[in-house]
């Protein structure tokens, strides 16, 4: 009889814990909805630097290349303010696979290739090789 | 056959069982593609096995051997600091958890599985300098419970099934 309500604790502490769990997940997903924004730029890093920086309402296809002997690239496209990978040939495919981001602090990370692409509220004032 | 063969011989089955999770799991898709490498954690379910049957030193064992040989299998340098942070916060918090004596093995999976993901994104968040993959908790909350969920029943199971063997 004790075990049975032992069990029955337990089984209610679970399920109190799951609910905790999935309620601070919902609470989260609540408040970054609510306060994610447009943003303006568009920042490649490679290799977590900062080499290209474009606005998101410029309408622009570039080809990212990296590797030693140039030999990985990433195509970006931006068009209609937001920003896309177009082809890859990374093996995972997975940034091709990445749908379009637009809002601040949206990223494609392509792993293979050490690339992400990130959108920003405000350009940085780092020296860029290209800004648009 | 004595306690300690015995011993042996089932924590060398529960890691070759952990092995092959690991391995499906290697080869199934990403579950959520923005963070890549991210897994739900499988292995974990050899994982509480072993820790409700032997404790806590026999189920870091085993997940230590184990994320040895799936990093040097199909694994990178990336793939092993996502494992070894995910694996290391899951099993502490499980053990904790499974000696307060308030949850079942569910209640426990559930809380090993999203320990298990939050690890992997405290990793994502330093790899790749950016917070806003804080946003992918919020997925890997929910999908780390349901796994758990599962992680646990499939664990139950698993314990009934093993009750013949003492250590
Ligand atoms: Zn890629």
């Amino acid at each position: 009889m004790k075990n049975n309500s032992e069990k029955n604790q337990r089984k209610r502490n679970d399920i109190i814990l799951a609910a905790v769990i999935l309620i601070i997940a919902v609470a989260g997903f609540l408040f970054l909805n609510a306060t994610k924004k447009n943003g303006s730029y568009v920042v490649v890093k490679i290799d977590g630097v900062e080499k290209y920086s474009y606005s998101i309402t410029e309408n622009i296809t570039k080809e990212i290349i990296t590797g030693e002997n140039g030999e990985y690239t990433n195509t970006l496209v931006i068009k209609d303010g937001k920003a896309s990978v177009l082809t890859a040939n990374c093996p995972d495919g997975i940034c091709v696979g990445h749908r379009e981001i637009s809002f601040v602090g949206e990223t494609i990370v392509c792993l293979p290739h050490k690339v992400v692409i990130e959108v920003k509220k405000e350009a940085s004032n780092q020296n860029l090789d290209a800004v648009v | 056959m004595n306690e300690r063969t015995k011993r042996i011989a089932f924590l060398g089955i529960t890691t070759s069982v952990a092995l092959i999770l690991a391995y499906i799991e290697a080869i199934l898709p990403p579950i959520w593609t923005a963070v890549p490498g991210i897994k739900v954690g499988l292995p974990n379910l050899i994982i509480v096995l072993v820790l409700y049957r032997f404790g806590f030193k026999y189920a870091a064992i085993v997940s230590g051997i184990r994320l040895i040989i799936v990093s040097m299998l199909f694994g990178n340098v990336m793939t092993l600091a996502y494992s070894v942070v995910g694996a290391v916060l899951s099993l502490l918090l499980m053990s904790i958890l499974k000696k307060t004596d308030r949850f079942s093995t569910i209640g426990v999976s559930i809380a090993g599985a999203v320990a298990h993901n939050l690890g992997q994104i405290i990793v994502a968040i330093f790899l790749f300098e950016t917070v806003q993959i804080g946003y992918y908790m919020v997925v890997l909350a929910v999908t780390g419970t349901i796994a758990g969920v599962f992680i646990g029943i499939g664990s139950n199971f698993l314990l009934k099934r093993t009750d013949s063997i003492k250590i």
